[in-house]
């Protein structure tokens, strides 16, 4: 599964340079898409000899996913962040975000929740923007 | 030698100012606090700090990032010997004995043979940085482009050698992160490379993003959904002292486990990591009693503690002498003293010399603060572990986000950050190794150029490559190494890798 996925990127790679008409150059004077190229053609040799290699490999299944939720709540948790920092801004993303991950992935009290992810966005804005000066996002509502 | 001594006097001036003294205790602070935390390991937690260092200068900036490393070197055996938890990756051999140790009730004296051996290496290897980083950086001065391409190519192979588990698979890793480094602008032409239209990828991929996610969000995103830790003993300060049979059983394996990691830490790959599983595997072998290993043996705990901080200084050399980073973590730290305008390479000991010795001696003093640290605030360190991880994670997960932001202010950053957090999840369920990848992405543009430059040099000629020595060695090296793994793998047999591996897993002890 895995040297298929690998494979399978080489020659989106491949296609991309050729999407893209970077320039391959010659071997002796290598244009843009020359190492691109180059490493694509390792990656799907890779490929092929992970899948060659790897029959008697453990399954997909075998790795074992039990923890596929909360996984996915802290992402869809980072996702937001990364959307909304900007338009926001820092503290209430922040706050919402780990208010979420305690309330709704943990399963946390309301009074923990709001003193953690209120104690949260403001201790490290304080911290980062104030102290350190790290310019933080202030977003529509000018926090 | 003299010269050497006049040297390290300039840099004591500099690392025993109270400015450079705090910084370097801040960096130790933290440092432990990282290795102490399961799930955030050095190179998260340098990468984290990253940032915060962007307002001082390069010899406070590098001497706290520095105190960082090796200091999670020192608290990452704290959870080891009373949790069972590897604080990161380097102290999963101190698992077996320490927390065996823990149980006879002689976890303290572990944890004192741990600091004591952590130490001892730290300070030893500190001299081998020293004598071997200046002329290292002499003879780095007849490096040209074509020797630069063998040694960064060697730099991966070895890499890929040197991780547990499938070369092939290492390799492949390698190959991905030498793509990555290939997004935004070609530094020759100028054409845009895999940018999809974000301006903030005319830069290229930040190593920063890429090792957060890799390393730190994959760390949450597979440990989040696990159960509850275990508890945790919590030794007294009186039991901290261990036995005259104690001591003198560890001596010896300190001293093996200095010399390793340092030898195995110039070596580029996770050295911190591989240093201490060779230690106890070496340590097992030599003992009288090999039956004791993983019933509480003190030679199980003293040497690959000591090794890994050892390595740590190791893994200082190529990347001071030579401007070369042998592992992810030094390649951030490159990346930081870059930042601040500092290029490591040969010329930084003759261009830089308060901030090369300044550095040097700021990890002697760094050496004395953390063993202070470790041993009687231990109780404290301990008590962070009391935090439920419902509530830990949340907050490592603020300070990632954090740091890749400040960075270069960018939600590009963030976003990137998130998907290699996923990516680096899933590698990690099909036992893919993501160091590679990290080093890949800082030496693909190094080694792009270097090799336009050399096809420049020789006219479309190839045969520069095998025609300069040096470069012939290194490649010669390399080639070696790839054969010795064909060999392996011929004659089907299970090498220290794949038992290093196993070990990781749990599944054999190497």
């Amino acid at each position: 599964m895995s040297g298929v996925a690998l494979a399978l990127l080489a020659v989106a790679v491949l296609e991309e340079c050729w999407r893209l008409r970077l320039p391959l150059g010659t071997l002796a004077n290598p244009g843009p898409a020359y190492m691109p190229a180059l490493l694509a053609a390792a990656l799907l040799v890779s490929g092929v000899l992970i899948v060659a290699l790897g029959r008697d490999a453990a399954t997909l299944g075998a790795a074992g996913w039990a923890e596929w939720r909360h996984t996915a709540a802290i992402l869809g948790a980072c996702a937001f962040v990364a959307f909304a920092l900007e338009r926001l801004g820092y503290r209430l993303t922040m706050a919402l975000a780990c208010a979420f991950l305690l309330s709704v992935v943990e399963r946390k009290g309301l009074v923990p929740t709001v003193l953690f992810a209120a104690g949260m966005a403001a201790g490290t804005h304080y911290l980062f923007d104030t102290v350190l000066r790290v310019q933080l996002p202030r977003g529509l509502f000018g926090f | 030698m003299l010269e050497t001594l006049g040297n390290l006097g300039l840099g004591f001036s500099v690392a025993l100012s109270p400015p450079i003294l705090f910084y370097a205790f801040v960096g130790c602070l933290v440092g432990t606090l990282v290795g102490v935390l399961p799930g955030v390991g050095p190179l998260a937690g340098i990468s984290l700090l990253l940032p915060a260092t962007f307002g001082l200068d390069a010899t406070r900036a590098i001497v706290m990032l520095a105190g960082i490393y090796y200091g999670a070197m020192y608290g990452g055996s704290t959870t080891s010997i009373l949790m069972r938890i590897p604080g990161e990756a380097a102290s999963v051999m101190t698992c077996i004995d320490g927390y065996a140790m823990a149980r006879k009730g002689r976890g303290g004296a572990a944890l004192a043979i741990a600091a004591v051996g952590s130490f001892v290496a730290g300070t030893v290897s500190v001299v081998g940085l020293m004598v071997l980083a200046p002329p290292l950086a002499a003879f780095a001065l007849r490096f040209g482009p074509p020797e630069y391409v063998a040694l960064l190519l060697l730099g991966l192979l070895v890499l890929a050698y040197m991780s547990s588990g499938s070369m092939v698979k290492s390799l492949a890793m390698a190959a991905f992160g030498l793509l990555l480094g290939m997004v935004g602008i070609d530094q020759m032409s100028g054409y845009f490379r895999f940018a999809y239209g974000v301006v903030e990828l005319g830069d290229g991929l930040g190593v920063v993003p890429v090792a957060v996610g890799l390393f730190g969000v994959a760390e949450i995103l597979a440990t989040a959904g696990q159960p509850a830790p275990p508890s945790v003993i919590k030794p007294k300060l009186r039991e901290l002292l261990p036995s005259r049979q104690e001591w003198r059983e560890s001596a010896a394996p300190i001293g093996r486990g200095t010399v390793l990691g340092f030898l195995i830490g110039i070596l580029p790959g996770s050295a911190h990591i591989i240093s201490s599983f060779v230690s106890y595997a070496v340590e097992k072998r030599l003992s009288k009693h090999p039956e004791q290993f993983g019933q509480g043996a003190v030679a199980g705990v003293a040497g690959p503690e000591s090794a890994n901080n050892s390595a740590t200084s190791g893994a200082m050399v190529p990347m001071l002498a030579l401007g070369v980073p042998s592992g992810p973590i030094p390649a951030v730290m490159l990346a930081a003293l870059m930042v601040h305008g500092v290029s490591p390479g040969p010329l930084l000991i003759q261009q830089q010399p308060a901030l090369f010795w300044g550095f040097i001696a700021s990890m002697y003093v760094g050496n004395v603060m953390l063993l202070i640290l470790n041993l009687p605030l231990v109780g404290l360190f301990v008590n962070i572990l009391r935090v439920p991880y419902p509530y830990l994670y949340p907050a490592i997960l603020v300070f990632s986000i954090l740091g890749v932001y400040a960075v270069n202010g960018s939600v590009v950053d963030v976003w990137i950050m998130v998907i290699m957090g996923v990516l680096g999840w899933l590698l990690r369920k099909l036992d893919f190794e993501t160091a590679p990848i990290v080093l890949g992405v800082v030496l693909a543009p190094m080694i792009e150029l270097s090799l336009r430059q050399s096809l420049a040099m020789s006219d479309g000629h190839y045969g520069i490559f095998v025609q300069r020595p040096i470069s012939a060695v290194l490649l010669a090296v390399g080639l070696t190494l790839v054969l010795l793994n064909l060999y392996s793998f011929a004659r089907r047999r299970s090498d220290w890798r794949t038992r290093i591996a196993l070990a990781e897993k749990g599944e054999e002890s190497p």
